[in-house]
């Protein structure tokens, strides 16, 4: 449900409540969390160009990409970056994360930065592991982008892990939920690879989340890493080709999960939700449900051939005249049922409809009809 | 001659027909090996490809933390490549690492200092480079667990020293080999360092032996898998390839499975 998490994010927050906060999470056998990200990302971006969104305004947090590729990533969207309308600020925490080539500078030896982007988009930080000035660092970026006055702006953290590295948990969370219960954001999104932490971090960030999305492979191997290796065709089956489940969470505490199946574009690694492809669908519904011993699900030809099956009476009121058999044969029935007794009865087989045989036994049995069988009796 | 024949594991990495730009240009690649299957064939096959006279822009900056350069140069030379040669050419820088794992000065106790100044020395390294070959540099580190060593244990050494070489690769469009060994990192708290890693890696190209166990043959299967083939336009189709090796005297041998009795 990629289209409603992004409206979740563009709808914003109520007066009074904390900002809809998103965590997209993913693991090794499919890393496709980033991708999801720029999705999410570039949605979001056209939302607030287009003015269709509560924010004015996006802060990119940057931990694992430079500046610069999300510059040319949204640029490659045709999303217009260096618009009149200023909207979009990165505070860079990936050039230099813990002041070492600020360090190199200091000592004489300056470094040509040709590289990167023009400094009125981003802006560095060179101590990532100080998380109140981070904080106060978002926070001016934005209020550089909406003003001090009741327009409110997005921000982006493209790695929470990078986050929890340089800082303790608690730090951390403490950071996103107080950017939540900023008056000025919106919304929040970040990215998460949850196998590199233990359960509980990951849970403690789901909790400040209001819409979970985790990326899942499509098939899911039994064995560790070694067994992936093992069955090519299946680690195969996982490159560039995933499951989304997302998980949304009400303000009356009310869950719903929606999973989606998505592929990624080879050329532009474009984001598309396959959720009408058949065989995706049929195996996320077939995850749902119980696990039962017999088999539930009609094959292909199974549903073809009970859609031909006329029910008694389908025929009535198509135009056809209507026949009631009565148990007698009709002249035209008696002839076929000569030519059937000649040639067997194993060519009945190949007509594909049903027949229904009977012979009555005698007369004296009523016919299968409601009219009086004495109507044409002249008495 | 045989060398210079197209094989399945340049194939796999795109390193087929096209040398300009070079196709590993501002990508990461792991090699993962284990105690059964070493890795370091890959290592000294990617260093020859790197410097080979096809690609004459391509410059090497080789952070050795288990051989020195005497090692190496036995090898590559029976793999018809002069390193010694090539580093009065200006072509391959060697970076002796393996005195950081005893650093005598008293700041490099934690193992910190030692990797600022080594991020130093290389970014300086890629600067004096000649205007034609800054933008070819490629960084070789031939073994990541004794990087781990040398930081005292810190795993977080490690992975700031390679988000700085990361960063290099984005800006300055160098490339980030590195050898590291899987069985080593079997605990939760060690998985995770190699799993963050992964997340950098583009390509990961693992040694491991034949499933079907010990053959005279054949002395292992390499996996290539192409995460990264997403970022990179129009790069080779191969996303994921698998095949066997024999690692001969003076060259290696890749086939695919069944091919070879």
């Amino acid at each position: 449900m990629a289209e409603s998490m992004c409206r979740t994010l563009r709808d914003g927050s109520l007066e009074g409540e904390q900002a809809p906060a998103l965590t997209i999470k993913d693991i090794t056998a499919s890393p496709f969390g980033f991708h999801v990200f720029s999705h999410v990302l570039s949605q979001l971006s056209s939302f607030i160009l287009a003015s269709k969104s509560q924010s004015r305004g996006i802060v990119i947090v940057a931990f694992s990409r430079s500046p610069s590729f999300y510059v040319d990533l949204l640029k490659r969207r045709g999303i217009d970056v260096n618009s009149s309308h200023k909207w979009i600020q990165i505070l860079d925490c990936y050039s230099d994360p813990l002041g070492w080539k600020y360090q190199l500078m200091g000592s004489g030896n300056c470094m040509d930065v040709s590289h990167e982007t023009p400094s009125n988009l981003s802006r560095v930080c060179k101590d990532v592991k100080d998380l109140d000035k981070l904080y106060s660092m978002i926070l001016e970026l934005g209020k550089g982008l909406v003003g001090q006055g009741k327009d409110r702006f997005s921000v982006a953290i493209d790695s929470v892990n990078e986050m929890l590295r340089h800082a303790s948990t608690p730090t951390v969370a403490g950071l996103l939920s107080n950017l939540r219960s900023h008056e000025q954001i919106s919304s929040i999104f970040w990215l998460l690879h949850s196998d590199l932490h233990e359960v509980k971090v990951t849970s403690a960030l789901e909790y400040l989340s209001s819409v979970v999305a985790s990326v899942e492979p499509l098939h899911q191997t039994a064995g560790g890493k070694r067994g992936d290796l093992e069955n090519l065709s299946l680690l195969e089956q996982n490159i560039g080709k995933g499951k989304l489940q997302v998980r949304f969470k009400r303000r009356n505490g009310r869950v719903r999960v929606v999973n989606e199946g998505f592929h990624i574009d080879q050329s532009n690694s474009n984001f598309t939700s396959v959720l009408s492809e058949d065989g995706l669908v049929n195996q996320i519904n077939q995850s749902l449900l119980p696990k039962v011993q017999f088999d539930l699900e009609l094959s292909e030809k199974e549903r073809i051939d009970r859609a031909k099956v006329v029910l008694p009476f389908e025929h009535q009121g198509n135009g056809e005249p209507i026949h009631i058999y009565d148990g007698r044969r009709s002249l035209t029935e008696s002839k076929t049922e000569a030519t059937l007794s000649s040639s067997g009865n194993s060519q009945k087989t190949d007509s594909g409809e049903g027949e229904i045989i009977y012979f009555r036994d005698s007369d004296d049995e009523m016919p299968d009809s409601d009219e009086d069988p004495d109507d044409d009796l002249d008495i | 001659m045989e060398n210079r024949a197209l094989n399945l594991l340049d194939e796999a990495l795109g390193l087929g027909y096209q040398t300009d730009p070079w196709p590993l240009r501002g990508r990461v690649v792991l090699i993962e090996d284990c105690v059964e299957t070493s890795g370091c064939f890959v290592l000294h096959q990617l260093l020859k490809r790197t410097l080979s006279s096809q690609s004459p822009n391509n410059t090497v900056i080789f952070l050795a933390f288990s051989h020195p350069l005497s090692h190496y140069d036995r090898i590559l030379r029976k793999l018809g490549c002069n390193l010694v040669a090539q580093r009065e050419n200006g072509r391959f820088f060697f970076f002796d690492m393996l005195k950081l794992l005893c650093p005598d000065e008293k700041e490099e106790r934690n193992g910190k200092g030692g990797f600022i100044s080594l991020y130093w020395k290389i970014q300086n390294t890629i600067r004096a480079l000649p205007e034609n070959n800054k933008n070819h540099a490629t960084i070789m580190i031939d073994d990541m667990s004794l990087m781990e060593v040398a930081a005292h244990g810190s795993s977080d050494h490690v992975l700031d020293f390679m988000h700085y070489c990361h960063t290099l690769t984005s800006e300055l469009g160098c490339s980030l080999i590195t050898l590291n060994h899987e069985d080593i990192y079997t605990s939760m708290e060690r998985l995770a360092f190699m799993l963050q890693i992964k997340y950098l890696v583009d390509v990961l190209i693992k040694a491991e032996p034949l499933a079907t166990g010990l053959a005279a043959d054949v002395h292992g299967q390499l996996t290539v898998l192409n995460w990264g083939f997403c970022n990179v336009k129009g790069s080779s189709n191969n996303k994921i390839s698998n095949f066997h090796f024999k690692v001969k005297e003076n060259s290696v041998e890749y086939f695919y499975p069944g091919t070879r009795t």
